[in-house]
């Protein structure tokens, strides 16, 4: 790998929810400054893979380092000085409902970074202005914008306080191409030039080879290809070539039933 | 302050997320079956109650512990207080002045067979003060509050804002549970005095326009024979019940599962657990304050 220390490295993961195995031996290692995408289909347990990163869940076996440190199994103060470093967009969006929009985008600089309100504002409108929402939308309810918008805030609140270590969880899905261009540049442009290190998902094969480094691909709990993100086209594996080239046929089945 | 994770056993385990399956009705072998049958239900009824006991204790006890650690939410606190305290007068006030005029008239029929009339004032504020006022009030704002801190707590659950709160590094027990805990045990003792002071003019209006008692003399009857330990009673049990409303209204929520359905579910084993707790909790209390 590269000769600087992983930022991320996972080892081992396994996780599985009552007889299901979810995650069965993860290994990935994330260096700084670099951009991984994570691809497969849904339900293969790529957001389990990050919400073991971020703590929200435990894994059964295996181990987590951010930065050198393990994580798995932190407690809470621990956890808490650890997710500073992190930024997260989650699938959904997760804004909170009962603030208004430029109070989530400020949550962490208020909360986390004690900054004034006056102050957060004004940094948070110009986080909004990055994901190109103006500044009308800042003191709307979260549930007055569309899925589209929900997306950029919770894109505009995961990159509020310049965080070390990114994940986007999908921020492409259910937006317009053009809107999801938009979006992918601006995640480039964070790692590139703000020097994060991002873990994103994806099954938008476009939107992974713009802004990854490196893709790997998770199949039945395992990461079963991982490449430098402009070979994953001819990547020789049958696996990432059905999947990369969106057929129905192929070594991976899908499970249908009924 | 009572144990709040003692009590609560047989409601939690009625009111656990996923209930022990009922035993299909068994046709074939009578014998193996039936006693299969018999033991795994038993067995797994007791393990499902020991476990929704634990759960809960295990939360009640970081819920608590997280009241007095910092970072607080003084903005959080804030807002539940208004939330809980202000917005559940008018449900407060009408249960108690009704409350206290029924049992003006009730209490007056039945003391006009011993010619006691006099009796009426002193009934009515000592059972508004000691019961009525606390367990009336704890039930309404069980349904009113507990009810919306499931429904708020649990959705935030499953649209994963909990999750995004962890990650932004703020804990969601400090954030979320705390000032609704600390909010609900300081706003329950209010809304019970004030109801209380409402109830007995209720009373008062009943005496003194229908039943016919001269407004002086009910008044003294009312002061006479109240004792602050009527009224202080009444306070504590106010304050346990608000915690008991609002931990079962964060526990439901926070462990919700599955979408608008599974909100749901927690909604009303927030209302149920909460109000039975409330009455198991009010013969305890009543029990320590005043059995000899
Ligand atoms: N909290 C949970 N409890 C039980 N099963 C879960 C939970 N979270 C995820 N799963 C299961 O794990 C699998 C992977 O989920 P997920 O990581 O969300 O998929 P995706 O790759 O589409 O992001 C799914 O089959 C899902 O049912
Ligand atoms: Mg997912």
């Amino acid at each position: 790998m590269s000769a600087s220390p992983p930022k991320i490295a996972l080892s081992g993961v396994k996780k599985r929810f009552g007889r299901k195995v979810v995650l069965d031996g993860i290994d990935l290692e994330v260096a700084p400054r670099e951009s991984v995408v994570i691809i497969g289909g849904s339900g293969t347990g790529k957001s389990v893979t990050l919400k073991c990163v971020l703590g929200l869940l435990k894994p059964d076996a295996g181990s987590i380092k951010v930065d050198g440190e393990e994580v798995v199994g932190l407690g809470d103060r621990a956890r808490e000085r650890i997710n500073t470093k992190f930024g997260m967009l989650f699938q959904s969006a997760a804004l909170f409902d009962s603030l208004t929009v430029w109070e989530n985008v400020a949550f962490g600089l208020i909360q986390g970074h004690k900054m004034a309100r006056r102050k957060a504002r004004e940094k948070a409108i110009e986080k909004l202005a990055q994901v190109g929402l103006g500044a009308d939308v800042a003191d709307l309810s979260p549930s007055e914008l569309s899925g589209g918008m929900q997306k950029r805030v919770g894109l505009a609140r995961a990159i509020a306080d310049d965080p070390e270590i990114i994940f986007f969880d999908e921020p492409t899905t259910g937006l317009d191409p053009i809107m999801a261009d938009v979006i992918n540049d601006l995640i480039v442009k964070c790692v590139k030039e703000v020097g994060a290190t991002a873990l994103s998902i994806t099954h938008d094969i476009a939107s992974a080879r713009k802004i990854g480094d490196r893709i790997a691909m998770l199949y039945h709990g395992k990461l079963i290809w991982v490449g430098p993100a402009a070979t994953v086209l001819d990547s020789g594996n049958p696996y990432v070539d059905q999947f990369v080239h969106g057929r129905a046929d192929g070594p991976i089945q899908m499970e249908l039933r009924g | 302050m009572p144990d709040p994770t003692s009590s609560p056993t047989l409601t939690v385990d009625s009111a656990a997320p996923n209930p022990a399956p009922n035993p299909a009705p068994n046709e074939a072998s009578n014998e193996t079956l039936g006693r299969f049958n018999f033991l795994a239900v038993i067995g797994r009824i007791i393990l499902a109650f020991f476990q929704q006991v634990g759960r809960l204790s295990m939360f009640t006890a970081s819920a608590v512990s997280h009241c007095v650690r910092p970072p607080f939410f003084p903005r959080q606190l804030l807002g539940q207080m208004v939330e809980i305290g202000y917005y559940s007068l008018p449900v407060v006030g009408l249960t108690t002045i009704f409350s206290g005029m029924v049992l003006a008239l009730q209490s007056y029929t039945g003391f006009a067979r011993f010619s006691a009339e006099g009796a009426v004032a002193t009934v009515v504020v000592i059972s508004i003060t000691r019961e009525l006022g606390p367990v009336l009030a704890g039930l309404m704002v069980a349904g009113r509050v507990g009810a919306a801190m499931a429904a708020e707590v649990g959705t935030m659950r499953v649209t994963e804002q909990i999750d995004a709160l962890t990650t932004l590094s703020t804990n969601p027990m400090k954030y979320l549970v705390v000032p609704r805990l600390v909010a609900a045990c300081l706003m329950l003792p209010c809304l019970v005095l004030v109801g209380d002071v409402i109830g007995v003019y209720g009373g008062y209006l009943i005496g003194v326009n229908k039943l016919d008692f001269n407004a002086a003399s009910y008044i003294q009857n009312t002061w006479d024979y109240l004792e602050t330990l009527d009224v202080v009673s009444g306070l504590v049990k106010a304050a346990v019940f608000g915690f008991l409303i609002a931990l079962m209204g964060c526990y439901m929520g926070y462990n919700s599962r599955g979408g608008a359905q599974g909100v749901g579910v927690s909604v009303r084993n927030a209302v149920v657990s909460a109000s039975i707790l409330i009455l198991i909790s009010n013969y305890m209390i009543t029990e320590l304050f005043f059995a000899q």
